[in-house]
């Protein structure tokens, strides 16, 4: 019953394009998870993600597409954060401080639209079923804008984030890519924002990555987990609204959590177990619980 | 020709930041194969002496050279070793990831597996004895076996001179030892020059060549007997400092709290603990 159902929904136009914008959203939000959760971000995606919602309303407002608000809100907090320059704990306040006043200037936007502002409220929990064919071509063109952007610029932003003071010394400008990730990663934002909606952006940036994270120690190997989690949830979360009266962002956070906890209970062996080594002189420092059945 | 010219030369050198004078009337050359200690205490410009040799930092007054040239940012000849970094212990980074971005984390584009650099990062491995834990998740490692890592990464590049900040911080008596003797090895069989700042110099002492001792302004240079004296370092903290020897190590009595603790080990009742290193 289920299944027949599925097969023919499989048909339909709109749910080809939900399943195609939802992988096109998986993909990149996987790819730029792993450097927000490195950088210490997450907070940072929050509020640049609250803040497209700010420049959705204002987009409804003066009567323009709210993808284009979103868009623009969160690359305006992008800029606003990488040119203030700040680090760790005082971008975290600064974050905040933007935010809240960010926030209010949406209650603001949505109260003076006199119409039923649905475009803005759907944006808050994501409206992945209604995504037309042109909204496609914009999804994916700016995905592979952030892949590439992000391949060209991969090597030293990874320095850059993991050894800050020593990529700087050999040459890397740190300042330089940390706006220039800050801008990347508020377009992969807008575009997840359209699947899973602004409050549960999170879901779909961070929850992979942080899972994958906790599954191996190598980097590449990362990233290719973080975008299959990712891809799982997206997917698996729309698949299942297909055949439920529930929404897509339910199943999606829903799966990309359980991955998340998955790895935690279980990821640590699994992590350290790649790396056979002898009991050197140096390896006492390394506890029992950490050194895995090889050790 | 750059052959010629000593790995460093700085005439007459001075950094200000607004009203304050770091240092100034610095000339100091470093030749190859030279194994320079810089002490001091917190906040009199050791770290950015080397700064200024990264390119990251310009002098204020007097000129600067490092292998015959202005210095500049990205010089491969250059290495650079700061005090053990705080890893996450989530961290997805490998200890031979860490080492690889010293072969090329600086270029844009993909890190593509290429056989030829993983042969480059495994013999730097193997150099510092880290090829037992390099595939192991970095942030689990110890403050030793990370430092040793950090060495393998600024050698792999081949440099002519190696910055080394705070090397031995937060490490055991031990693994500083260790990463001293590593350190040192490469000066003698590469004739690498080292400048090394330190608030700590007798687990390196026998490896030293000359000293400079930076502090509130002044400074003085020279071999560890001549400055290790109570007369010169009365001079630069100007006030009564006693430099004993005690069973081989070098101990200064009577600095000002924040003075570099040269004589500060477990074992000496002689001076204050460490104070925290930029806190």
């Amino acid at each position: 019953m289920i299944a027949t159902s599925l097969t023919s929904l499989l048909g339909e136009q709109f749910v080809q394009n939900a399943l195609v914008a939802g992988a096109i959203v998986a993909v990149v939000a996987g790819v730029v998870g792993p450097f927000v959760v490195v950088r210490n971000m997450a907070f940072a995606v929050h509020g640049i993600a609250e803040l497209g919602f700010t420049g959705a309303a204002g987009a409804l407002l003066i009567g323009i597409d709210p993808i284009l608000g979103l868009m623009a809100g969160s690359l305006a907090v992008a800029g606003l954060i990488g040119g203030l320059g700040v680090r760790g704990r005082e971008r975290d306040s600064v974050i905040g401080v933007i935010l809240a006043f960010g926030l209010g200037l949406g209650v603001l936007f949505i109260t003076l639209y006199d119409k039923y502002a649905t475009g803005a409220f759907s944006l808050l929990f994501g409206t992945i079923t209604g995504v037309s064919q042109g909204q496609l071509l914009l999804l994916a063109g700016c995905g592979a804008g952030v892949l590439i952007g992000l391949g060209m610029i991969y090597r030293p932003l990874l320095f850059a984030s993991v050894d800050p003071d020593v990529a700087e010394a050999r040459g890397v400008p740190v300042r330089l890519l940390s706006i220039g990730f800050l801008v990347l990663m508020a377009l992969a934002e807008a575009e997840a924002i359209q699947v899973v909606g602004v409050l549960l952006v999170l879901s779909l940036v961070i929850a992979p990555a942080a899972a994958a994270g906790h599954l191996t120690a190598n980097p590449g190997t990362t990233l290719l987990l973080s975008v299959a989690i990712a891809l799982l949830a997206s997917i698996g979360g729309i698949l299942l609204a297909l055949v439920t009266p529930y929404p897509v962002s339910v199943f999606t956070t829903s799966i990309s959590f359980a991955c998340y906890l998955l790895a935690r209970l279980f990821g640590g062996r699994l992590r350290t177990s790649s790396a056979p080594r002898a009991q050197a002189p140096g390896a006492s420092a390394l506890s029992e619980a950490t050194l895995g059945p090889n050790a | 020709m750059t052959a010629a010219a000593p790995t460093v030369r700085l005439v007459d050198a001075a950094v200000r930041f607004g009203e304050r004078t770091l240092w100034e009337s610095l000339d100091l050359t470093v030749a190859r194969g030279e194994f320079l200690a810089v002490l001091g205490p917190n906040g009199a410009g050791k770290s950015t002496l080397l700064r200024v040799l990264l390119g990251l930092e310009r002098l204020s007054a007097g000129s600067a050279e490092v292998l015959g040239r202005p210095p500049r940012r990205g010089n491969a000849s250059v290495g650079y070793v700061p005090q053990q970094r705080a890893f996450d212990r989530e961290l997805p980074l490998r200890g031979r990831d860490l080492v690889r971005l010293g072969l090329d984390g600086h270029r844009w584009g993909l890190p593509l597996p290429s056989a030829h650099a993983r042969a480059r990062v495994d013999n730097a491995l193997e150099e510092v004895g880290a090829t037992d834990y390099a595939d192991g998740p970095i942030g689990l490692l110890s403050g030793g076996e990370q430092q040793r890592l950090g060495i393998a990464q600024a050698l792999l590049h081949d440099p002519q001179l190696l910055l080394c900040d705070e090397p031995l911080l937060n490490l055991d008596l031990r693994h500083q030892r260790e990463v001293a003797r590593l350190i040192s090895r490469r000066q003698r069989d590469a004739e690498t020059a080292v400048i090394f700042v330190t608030h700590e110099v007798n687990p390196i002492l026998s490896m030293v060549d000359r000293i400079l001792v930076l502090v509130g302004g002044r400074w003085a240079l020279g071999r560890p007997e001549e400055v290790l004296t109570t007369e010169t370092m009365s001079e630069l903290y100007q006030s009564a400092v006693d430099v004993l020897r005690v069973r081989g190590r070098v101990v200064v009595v009577g600095a000002p709290e924040d003075s570099p603790n040269v004589g500060h080990d477990e074992h000496s009742d002689f001076t204050e603990p460490l104070p925290p290193y930029r806190a």
